[in-house]
């Protein structure tokens, strides 16, 4: 079976150390906030200009004032501090951020990302993307592996505008967990019951398969 | 202290002098510590082909987007169209000009406008549409491109509280790209829900201090939630 949105979010927690800085998107990558495990200190970063993100407030304590970048009412965590746009982007572009996750269109086994526009369908534009992309060093993207017609995500050359160019080393599918190395995917993990048959029909970019290839823990 | 008092009374007078085909940079982000009532004079005023430099162009009833209705945007320099239906059709039909730009490169090109600083390099949108036509330069193996500074005829800021010299205290996320709104324009003119008097500002905790503020005026806010998310007891 596919991962759900929550399980892929339960996936991107595993990958959460005591003490890091995260930064997560929009969507999928915001859930992870909610499987961060007991007893872990994770400061989440919102580039709007926090750094301590708490979770949504009860209904009296709604503040105008205090949203996260997906424009979402949020409250602050102990430790937190406010700072403008300007300093926010400087942490993110001088690699002080630990973990980067985002979504995306597509992403090509030499490292490429869309995620912004769709040409002559869709502008959403890049927002704080493209500075996360090229800023992080350690970066998971998210997204489904394939589309709803099954045409593969995972490409040998993304189709379509780049927000990021050679930058993204680790995309975690509803179907598996992969890295990009030297122009290939290395499969390393595959959703619980998907078969490596599966992944490898709907990859269209250069697969590597290790002989094992474990389930993911979900 | 008079030559330092940068209040002003009047919406008209905050705004005078703002012509059509100028350039105007805006604080705010979404609709959170924008300058409600600076953009709904500039919609009475009725300015037109303006250019407008903002991370996003507000939502299509509230913020920016109150004056895409008018046609008053010739051109639009943002991150961001997301949910501003108005904007996306403005934009797909080609009657409004937009500069789709990075979020952290817009916030440096403000942040450099206003600091004389006229260009810098970075790695953010190299190897995408963003950087064609750039200069190009490599550091240390990797590739960064040449990105110019933005400067505003005008700009237009919220802050949350103020003294009569323009010094300025955000409030939480509304700081966003506020204070480097306020560096880049020519004139800059901060609205601020609550003047306090000469002295009554801790100097260690101001964010911005009054040099960078022309015209100042107080202002009553609605600030508009764009996503009220809410958890349960």
């Amino acid at each position: 079976m596919s991962l759900t949105r929550e399980q892929i979010a339960q996936r991107v927690a595993q990958e959460f150390r005591d003490g890091y800085y995260v930064n997560l998107g929009i969507g999928i990558p915001t859930l992870a906030a909610n499987y961060i495990p007991v007893g872990m200190d994770v400061m989440l970063q919102s580039e709007n200009g926090i750094l301590g993100m708490g979770p949504f407030p009860l209904d009296e304590e709604v503040d105008a004032d205090l949203i996260n970048a997906g424009k979402q009412t949020v409250t602050l965590a102990e430790g937190a501090s406010i700072f403008s746009s300007a300093d926010s982007f400087a942490m993110i572009r001088g690699g002080h951020v630990d973990l980067t996750v985002l979504g995306a269109f597509e992403v090509d086994c030499q490292g490429n990302i869309a995620s912004y526009m769709i040409p002559g369908k869709l502008i959403k534009g890049m927002g704080g993307a493209m500075d996360l992309v090229a800023g992080a060093d350690n970066i998971i993207v998210t997204m489904t592996h394939a589309s709803k017609f099954g045409d593969s995500k995972l490409l040998s050359a993304c189709t379509l505008p780049l927000t990021g160019k050679g930058c993204i080393k680790r995309v975690l599918t509803d179907l598996a967990l992969l890295d990009i190395e030297d122009g290939k995917f290395i499969l390393r993990e595959r959703a619980p019951g998907v078969s490596v048959d599966e992944i490898a029909k709907l990859t269209a970019g250069e697969l590597v398969i290790p002989e094992h290839v474990p389930e993911m823990s979900v | 202290m008079a030559g330092f008092n940068k209040l002003v009374t009047t919406y008209a007078e905050a705004l005078a002098g703002l012509d059509d085909d100028m350039t105007l940079i805006a604080g705010g982000f979404g609709l959170c510590g924008i300058p409600e009532n600076l953009i709904k004079e500039i919609k009475r005023k009725g300015t037109k082909g303006l250019t407008v430099i903002s991370n996003n162009c507000g939502t299509d009833e509230y913020g920016l987007g109150i004056l895409l209705k008018d046609r008053q945007i010739k051109k639009m320099i943002a991150s961001y169209v997301g949910e501003n239906a108005l904007f996306e059709a403005q934009l797909m039909s080609g009657e409004l000009e937009v500069d789709l730009t990075p979020q952290g490169t817009l916030a440096e090109k403000m942040r450099a406008g206003g600091a004389g600083i006229p260009a810098f390099f970075t790695a953010t949108g190299y190897g995408t549409l963003v950087g064609e036509g750039k200069e190009v330069r490599e550091f240390n193996g990797r590739h960064y491109i040449l990105e110019e500074a933005l400067q505003g005829d005008f700009s237009i800021a919220k802050a949350w509280k103020a003294d009569p010299h323009g010094n300025l205290i955000f409030r939480k996320t509304a700081r966003n790209f506020n204070p480097m709104a306020i560096t880049a324009g020519k004139i800059a003119v901060v609205e601020v829900e609550e003047l306090v008097g000469e002295g009554e500002l801790d100097p260690d905790q101001i964010h911005l201090p009054g040099i960078y503020v022309n015209r100042l005026i107080v202002g009553e806010f609605e600030k508009n939630i764009e996503q009220r998310t809410v958890r349960s007891a």
